[in-house]
């Protein structure tokens, strides 16, 4: 199956339309080896204090070679009290991961993650099933 | 059959933040696999995930084909007020599901 | 010389005289895997198997027609009657006057007791069922019980466990008793203990039973697969659960 898809950077940019994105205040949690890449647990932590005037409004995961970029769109707010959220995620290959936070202020923060992906040797086929 | 799970702390503290995880049975299909008799899957995935408390909205999600089977999320929340939590997921077709539980707040 | 030693070494192995695992070295799955899925599989809360485990609770006590019974109309609450049960199964069954699985008593009482259809082994309904009952026994360790008209079958299941199989003519042995700790590509090959089943494997993006497992490692060494509720699987289950003795109960477990 051929898909197009766009790259990790054009993926970024649709989520940001076009603002620039800086490295810091995000702790990315993934592990950089994984036993499967059906469910790699993730979490993500922005730095805020969560305050009405200064919070996280969204934080979102892409990635560069699934069939496509987008991973998930988280919505916190004020309420949230700490912006952290933790996620099982699929990585069809080894790839970089990114997690990008929006703040109230309209600015964006990001960390990235490089992720190998191992495979089992001994699979189901799935005529099985 | 479709099972969800969430766990919310029974009692809070006014102020305290609290965790929150949520997690139902889906097979969150991508579109991409293809079955045994060589023909593509239809996609068939939780695409919306909302968390109210009391009526308002304190959380929410859109998810893609990249979250894992059985969608697992974990986020927080400040104990305001004692009362109900909701979780409602939504999937491709429009269908919700949804769970709910209580807190008392002191 | 070198290569002589070599080769000598390259014969030994693929002899492979299975040497079984000496008591004390015995460990479960869950000790090969990384913290990141130990972790999924020790906290209830994000573990998926307990999505099955719940489902079988509300299954537990739901009518059946047409008998109208439950599985609590029999036997209460699982909570009190049910806590090691899977921990001494598979179990002597009068009726077949063979050995009988969890799974395979489930659809018995169905039918005897409540008039019931059978459920097939990879249902939802029968794997949270089993999955309900067997998590009564979580934290429990494995006893096989001492009941000598189990014995032939057991050691039918070691005769299985040892054979040679399929195109690779690998043996259960070859990998799990004489090469477990080594790698098999990226992953780690476990000792084979079903100390968690039914479990949530990531693989499956799902629960599934030990007959699954096992069927998963007969055509990896590409052979023909016993059909799901074939008897050979039962007597290999209790064989492995003897070899598993004194090991914890893990239902559900989660594996990569």
């Amino acid at each position: 199956m051929k898909i197009s898809r766009p790259t990790l950077d054009e993926a970024i940019n649709s989520f940001t339309s076009g603002a620039s994105v800086r490295e810091g205040r995000v702790k990315f949690e993934i592990s950089p080896l994984v036993e499967n890449g059906n469910a790699v647990p993730v979490s993500v932590e922005v730095e805020s204090p969560m305050t009405a005037t200064d919070h996280v409004k969204r934080i979102a995961l892409f990635n560069e070679r699934n069939p496509q970029a987008d991973v998930v769109v988280f919505h916190l707010g004020p309420r949230s009290g700490r912006a952290r959220v933790s996620t099982r995620i699929r990585l069809a290959a080894s790839q970089t991961v990114v997690a990008l936070a929006e703040t109230s202020d309209g600015a964006f923060w990001s960390a990235r993650a490089k992720v190998i992906v191992t495979l089992a040797a001994c699979i189901e086929d799935i005529s099985q099933q | 059959m479709t099972r969800a799970l969430v766990n919310v702390p029974k009692t809070a503290k006014r102020g305290e933040i609290i965790e929150i995880r949520a997690m139902i049975q889906h097979v969150m299909e991508t579109g991409y696999r293809e079955g045994p008799n060589g023909v593509t899957l239809p996609r068939n995935i939780i695409k919306r995930f909302v968390c109210k408390y009391g009526a308002e909205e304190i959380f929410s999600a859109e998810l893609f084909p990249a979250i894992a089977a059985n969608p697992y999320m974990a986020f927080s929340t400040v104990a305001t007020e004692s009362g109900t939590l909701t979780f409602e997921w939504t999937d491709d077709k429009g269908a919700t599901q949804s769970a709910s539980a209580e807190i008392t707040v002191t | 010389m070198t290569r002589l030693v070599l080769l000598g070494l390259l014969a030994c192995a693929s002899i492979g005289v299975a040497a079984e695992i000496p008591p004390q070295d015995r460990r479960s799955g869950f000790e090969f895997m990384s913290p990141q899925t130990q972790a999924m599989q020790s906290e209830e809360t994000s573990n998926p198997g307990m999505l099955w485990v719940a489902d079988g609770e509300r299954l537990w006590s739901e009518p059946q027609a047409p008998a109208g019974k439950s599985c609590a109309s029999c036997h209460a609450e699982a909570t009190k009657s049910m806590g090691g049960v899977a921990a001494r199964y598979p179990a002597f069954d009068e009726e077949t006057k063979r050995p009988i699985d969890l799974m395979g008593r489930i659809n018995q009482c169905r039918a005897k007791r409540q008039g019931a259809a059978s459920l097939t082994y990879q249902s939802d309904e029968l794997l949270a069922l089993t999955a309900y009952v067997a998590n009564q026994s979580h934290g429990m360790p494995i006893t096989p019980p001492a009941d000598s008209r189990l014995e032939p079958f057991r050691e039918n299941g070691r005769a299985w466990f040892e054979r040679r199989l399929g195109q690779l003519q690998l043996s259960c042995a070859a990998c799990h008793d004489d090469r477990w700790g080594a790698r098999l590509g990226g992953s780690v090959i476990p000792q084979g203990h079903p100390t968690g089943y039914p479990l949530y494997r990531l693989e499956w993006q799902n629960m599934g039973s030990l007959q699954r497992r096992l069927r998963g490692c007969l055509v990896g060494v590409r052979a023909q697969p016993f059909d799901f509720g074939a008897p050979e699987y039962v007597d290999i289950e209790l064989f492995l659960m003897e070899r598993a003795r004194g090991l914890t109960m893990e239902t559900p477990a989660v594996r990569p």
